[in-house]
C-alpha cells in the first residue's frame, strides 16, 4: 500500500516510531498591533488604491446603496445573500439579482453579469485584503466570475492584518470549506513582466466601507 | 554533462536578447523583493525567516505525525487523501478517477509538482485533456516547453513570441499587445473552466490542524480551478505540510514578498474539503494526492533534508548569477537555479547529473535571500563531496582525483610547494599577460581559463622570496 | 610592539606577492610587528570546494600546525579567512583534537580590513592615491564575514581617492575557484556582467579584498581591452 510505504519510509528516515508524539512545536507567532478604527480604514483604503482598487467610505447604508446604484447603473449584477447587503438595500436594486441558492443558476448568472456584489467577513488593513468565507450567505463565484467585484464591508470587521485574522479564526476550516483572501484586482505579469489586470478574476475591485 | 545540456547553455549565453531578458526580469524581481522586505516596510523580516525555518524544521522532523493529522482532518471534512509513491501512481489515480467520473477535460492551476511528474503527458496519453490556466503556464503548454522559472514560467519569451504562438495554436489574428493577448487567453480559458470536469491544483501549504490546502495565485486561476469543476484534486509533495493554520501568519508574509515583492498575492485560498451542507458552490468532491517521488529518500539525510523546507518562491533563482546566465532550461529536471541544483541530485541520485552541484561559484546570494533559510551553498558542498566519493570512472574525474591527491601531498611540504612555484614561474613567469596557449596545451584548466580571460604572467619572485630578501636587507 | 602573524595565502604568495608586501607595509606603518611563518602554504579551500574533503583536511591540518601558536593571524582574503573560520569546524567534526585546535584559532583569524578596524582600530593609515575607484564586494567576505562598510570606510580616508559605487557591487564576479575552469563560459559571462557594471561607474580602478576575484576581473578587463586597473585594498592603503 502506498500509504503505508510512504509513512513507513518517512518514519524510518526520521528515526520515529508509529504513533510517536511530535516534539513540542515552536510557539505560534502572532503580533497584533493596536490601531484605532480610523487608522485601519485609512490603511485599508491606501493599500487597495495602491493596487488600483477603488474605495468609498459610506456614511450610511443608504449612502452605500446610492454608491453601488451609481456604479452599476443599468448593467447586470449578482449580489450575494449576505444580510448586510439586504440591510443596505443593495440586493433590491433594479438590475441586481440576489437570493440565489442554486449553484447552477448562480453560475449561469455570474458568467454573464457585469458586477458581482458581496460583503466580506473581514478586511485586513495592512494589506488591503478582503476575507470571505464560503457559506449560505456568500458564494465563491460572485467575487470571482464577473469582471467587476464590489465589496460592501462593515467598518467593525476591519482587522489590523493577517495575525489578527488568524487569532480570531484559529481554525478557519471549522467555519467553512473555503476561506479566501482577496487583495486587489486579478493580475498577471507573465508576459515580459508587464502588469495586466483582470485575467481570470475581476479586473476591477471596489471596496465600500460603511 | 550531456551534449544537449552543453549546447543549451552555450545557446543561452550567446543569445544577447535572451541574456538581456533574463537579466532584466530577474533584476526587477530582485529590486521588488528588496523594497518589500526593507527594514521600514517589514521590520521583523529576519525574525520571520527564522520562525519560518523553525516551523519547517519542526514539520519535517515530525513529518509522519503531521501527515497523519492532515489526513484525518481532510477525512473529517469529507475529503480523501491518496498517497502516491511516484508520478505514475499519482497519475494513475487521476486517470482512474477520470474514467469513473467520465471526465475528459481537466483545468490545472499552476503546480511545479505536476511538472515534476509529467502529469500532462501522462494524462494526454490516456485521452484526457489537461489545460494549464496560469497565463505563463498556458503559454508554456502551447509551446511544449517546461517552465523557465518557478514563478515566471514564460520569462524567456517576448510578446512577439507569444503573438506567433497564439496565432499558430489558437488560430487567432496576430496580436502583439500584451493586454489583448491576456484577453485572448482569458476568453479561451474561461470556456475551459466552465466545461471542465476536474480541477487540478498544487498546494503551497498543507495545513495539518485543518486538513486544508492553501493555494496562492494572482490571476484567480487557482480559485477558478477549485470552484467551478465538480471535483477538485490537489497534488502536493509530502513536504508541504505545516502544523497549524496560524503558522500562515509567518509564511504568507514572506512567500510573495520573496517571490516578486507583493505583500501578499491577490488570492489566497484556504480550502478544507468539498462544499458543505448549506454552502452554495464549490466542488462536490475533494481529493489530496500526497506525493513521495524521491522525497523520503532525501529525508533520510539529516543535513540535506532541509532542502524540503523550500516554499518555491523563486528568490534563489533571481539572485543566482549562474541562473541569470544559463536560464531555466539548462538545468536537468524541472527545478532550475540553486534550489534545483540541490533537489534534483537528491531526487535522481548524485551520479545522474554529477556536474550540477559544481555549476555554482558558491557566492551565497541564494542563502542570503532564502525566506526559509536553506543553507544552499553548504548543501552544494556536501553534494560535491558525495560526487567525489562516488568515484566516477571517466578520464577527467580520474585525472582530477589524482591531481588533488598530488596537490594535497605537495601542500604540506613547503619545500616541494616552493619548488613547484619556481617551476611555474620559470614556465609562465615574466611581465604582462598570457592571452593564448599553444593548441596542444589548450585542453586543461589553463586553456579553459584563457578561453575567456587573460592571465597575468607569474611574478619572478614569490612573496616568500621577497620576504626573505627584505629580512636580509634589514639585517645588513 | 604588538605582533601579528600573516597568512598571505597561496595565491598571493605565487601570483600577487606585492599584495602581501603591501599588507606588511601597512601593518608595520601602524605599529605592528609582522611575522611570516615560512612553512605556510594553502588553507585547503580549493580541495574543499571541489568536494575533496580528505585532501582538504590534509592541507588544513598543515595550516593549523603552522599557526597553532599565533596570537593574531591576518589574511589578505575574505574567502580564505572564511574557509578557516567557518569551514574547518565542519571538516574536523569527527576529529576532536583538530577540532579543538580549530576552535582555538577561529577567533584569532582576521581578514585584513577587519583586523585594521577591529583589532588595530585604525581607519586612516595615511594613504594617498589619486584615482577614481569602485569597490567590489567579494562574496565570502560579504556574506560569510559580513564585510561591507569596513573597506569603504578605509578607502574613504585615502587622500585623493574618490569612490563610486557600482550597481552590481554585490554580484559575484564569477571566479568561484575551480568553477572558473570547469564552467569557463558561465564564469566568463559573469565576469563580463561585472565589468559592464564597473564601466558604468566611470572608475579607472577596481578595489577588492580578495585577489582571486581581482584575478578574474583583471583577466576579463584585459581580454576586453579596457583601461581599468585592479588593486587589492592593501595595495591602495600602502600607497602614499
Amino acid at each position: 500500500m502506498p500509504r503505508e510505504y510512504v509513512l513507513h519510509r518517512t518514519r524510518t528516515a526520521l528515526g520515529r516510531t508509529i504513533g510517536q508524539p511530535p516534539d513540542p512545536a515552536p510557539p505560534v507567532r502572532l503580533r497584533i498591533p493596536e490601531i484605532d478604527l480610523e487608522a485601519r480604514i485609512a490603511s485599508l483604503f491606501a493599500e487597495i488604491r495602491n493596487l488600483a482598487g477603488k474605495t468609498h467610505r459610506a456614511a450610511s447604508p443608504a449612502d452605500a446603496r446610492a454608491y453601488v446604484a451609481a456604479l452599476v447603473g443599468e448593467r447586470s449584477a449578482v449580489a450575494s445573500n449576505a444580510p448586510f447587503l439586504r440591510e443596505c438595500g443593495i440586493a433590491d436594486l433594479p438590475t441586481v439579482r440576489s437570493g440565489i441558492a442554486n449553484a447552477e443558476e448562480l453560475r449561469a448568472l455570474c458568467a454573464d453579469a457585469e458586477f458581482g456584489i458581496t460583503s466580506a467577513d473581514y478586511a485586513l488593513a495592512d494589506t488591503g485584503t478582503l476575507v470571505l468565507f464560503s457559506s449560505q450567505q456568500e458564494a465563491r463565484m460572485i467575487s470571482l466570475l464577473p469582471p467587476v467585484h464590489i465589496a460592501v464591508v462593515q467598518s467593525g470587521t476591519i482587522l489590523s492584518g493577517l495575525d489578527e485574522l488568524l487569532s480570531r479564526e484559529p481554525l478557519p476550516a471549522e467555519r467553512s470549506s473555503s476561506m479566501v483572501l482577496i487583495t486587489g484586482p486579478s493580475r498577471t505579469a507573465d508576459i515580459e513582466q508587464i502588469l495586466v489586470r483582470g485575467v481570470h478574476g475581476p479586473g476591477e475591485i471596489h471596496v465600500i466601507v460603511v | 554533462m550531456t551534449g544537449a545540456q552543453e549546447q543549451k547553455i552555450r545557446q543561452t549565453l550567446d543569445d544577447a536578447n535572451l541574456q538581456l531578458a533574463i537579466y532584466t526580469a530577474t533584476g526587477r524581481l530582485m529590486s521588488h523583493r528588496k523594497a518589500a522586505v526593507a527594514e521600514d516596510v517589514l521590520p521583523d523580516f529576519q525574525e520571520l525567516r527564522t520562525q519560518a525555518n523553525l516551523l519547517k524544521r519542526h514539520a519535517i522532523e515530525n513529518l509522519d505525525h503531521y501527515l497523519e493529522q492532515f489526513e484525518s482532518q481532510v477525512v473529517a471534512h469529507g475529503g480523501k487523501v491518496i498517497y502516491a509513491r511516484d508520478g505514475a501512481e499519482a497519475s494513475e489515480f487521476l486517470i482512474d478517477l477520470a474514467k469513473k467520473k467520465g471526465a475528459r477535460l481537466m483545468v490545472k492551476s499552476k503546480s511545479m509538482t505536476t511538472e515534476e511528474i509529467d502529469l500532462n503527458e501522462r494524462l494526454e496519453r490516456q485521452g484526457i485533456e489537461p489545460v494549464e490556466t496560469d497565463l505563463g503556464e498556458y503559454i508554456m503548454q502551447l509551446a511544449h516547453e517546461r517552465p523557465y522559472h518557478i514563478v515566471a514560467p514564460a520569462l524567456h519569451l517576448t510578446r512577439y513570441d507569444v503573438a506567433d504562438l497564439f496565432t499558430r495554436k489558437l488560430g487567432v489574428e496576430r496580436e502583439t499587445e500584451i493586454e489583448k493577448q491576456t484577453k485572448i487567453a482569458r476568453a479561451v480559458l474561461r470556456q475551459k473552466f466552465l466545461a471542465a470536469d476536474i480541477g487540478i491544483s498544487g498546494a503551497n501549504f498543507l495545513v495539518a490542524d485543518s486538513g486544508a490546502v492553501v493555494i496562492v495565485t494572482n490571476e484567480g486561476n487557482g480559485r477558478m480551478a477549485t470552484t467551478l469543476p465538480r471535483i477538485h484534486v490537489a497534488i502536493a509533495g509530502i513536504e508541504k505540510v505545516i502544523p497549524r493554520a496560524q503558522d500562515l501568519a509567518v509564511f504568507l508574509k514572506i512567500l510573495a514578498r520573496s517571490a516578486n515583492g507583493q505583500h501578499i498575492t491577490v488570492y489566497t485560498s484556504f480550502l478544507a474539503g468539498p462544499r458543505r451542507e448549506g454552502e452554495i458552490d464549490g466542488p462536490e468532491e475533494f481529493y489530496v494526492v500526497l506525493l513521495d517521488n524521491g522525497r523520503t529518500r532525501l529525508l533520510a539525510d539529516r543535513e540535506k533534508r532541509q532542502s524540503l523546507y523550500c516554499i518555491r518562491c523563486g528568490a534563489c533563482l533571481n539572485h543566482c548569477p549562474v541562473y541569470r546566465k544559463v536560464g531555466g532550461h539548462s538545468y536537468p529536471g524541472v527545478y532550475g537555479g540553486p534550489i534545483g541544483a540541490i533537489i534534483t541530485p537528491q531526487y535522481l541520485g548524485v551520479t545522474h547529473d554529477p556536474w550540477l552541484p559544481f555549476a555554482s561559484s558558491l557566492c551565497g546570494a541564494c542563502a542570503e535571500v532564502c525566506p526559509v533559510k536553506i543553507e544552499i551553498p553548504k548543501l552544494l558542498l556536501a553534494l560535491r563531496s558525495e560526487v567525489v566519493q562516488a568515484k566516477l570512472r571517466d578520464t577527467q574525474s580520474r585525472i582530477e582525483r589524482l591531481s588533488f591527491r598530488v596537490w594535497a601531498w605537495a601542500m604540506r611540504r613547503p619545500r616541494i610547494y616552493e619548488m613547484l612555484g619556481f617551476m611555474g614561474s620559470a614556465l609562465l613567469g615574466g611581465e604582462g599577460w598570457i592571452r593564448r596557449l599553444p593548441k596542444l596545451l589548450s585542453h586543461g584548466p589553463l586553456g579553459a581559463w584563457l578561453s575567456q580571460r587573460d592571465l597575468p604572467r607569474l611574478p619572478a619572485r614569490s612573496f616568500r622570496q621577497l620576504w626573505r630578501a627584505r629580512r636580509k636587507a634589514g639585517e645588513n | 610592539m604588538p605582533r601579528a602573524s600573516i597568512f598571505v595565502t597561496c595565491i598571493v604568495d605565487q601570483l600577487y606577492p606585492k599584495v602581501g608586501m603591501a599588507m606588511v607595509d601597512v601593518l608595520e606603518r601602524i605599529g605592528w610587528q609582522v611575522d611570516f611563518p615560512e612553512r605556510q602554504t594553502c588553507c585547503g579551500q580549493p580541495a574543499f570546494n571541489t568536494g575533496y574533503r580528505d585532501e582538504a583536511r590534509t592541507v588544513a591540518r598543515h595550516f593549523l600546525d603552522v599557526f597553532r601558536d599565533a596570537e593574531y593571524i591576518v589574511v589578505p582574503s575574505g574567502s580564505c579567512t572564511s574557509m578557516i573560520a567557518h569551514h574547518y569546524a565542519e571538516l574536523f567534526q569527527n576529529e576532536p583534537e583538530w577540532l579543538a585546535l580549530t576552535h582555538r584559532l577561529e577567533p584569532r583569524i582576521w581578514e585584513f580590513s577587519k583586523f585594521l578596524l577591529e583589532v588595530a582600530r585604525v581607519e586612516d593609515v595615511g594613504a594617498r592615491l589619486e584615482r577614481v575607484a569602485t569597490f567590489h564586494d567579494s562574496c565570502h567576505g560579504l556574506r560569510e564575514l559580513g564585510i561591507k562598510e569596513g573597506p569603504r570606510r578605509l578607502l574613504a580616508r585615502v587622500q585623493g581617492l574618490s569612490l563610486r559605487e557600482m550597481d552590481a557591487a554585490e554580484e559575484c564576479c564569477g571566479f568561484g575557484g575551480t568553477f572558473s575552469v570547469k564552467f569557463p563560459e558561465i564564469s566568463g559571462g559573469m565576469a563580463r556582467t561585472k565589468i559592464d557594471s564597473i564601466q558604468r561607474t566611470g572608475a579607472d580602478l577596481v578595489v577588492g579584498i580578495d585577489v582571486s576575484c581581482l584575478l578574474q576581473i583583471q583577466g576579463a578587463l584585459s581580454r576586453a581591452g579596457l583601461p581599468v586597473g585592479t588593486m587589492h585594498l592593501a595595495e591602495v592603503l600602502a600607497c602614499r
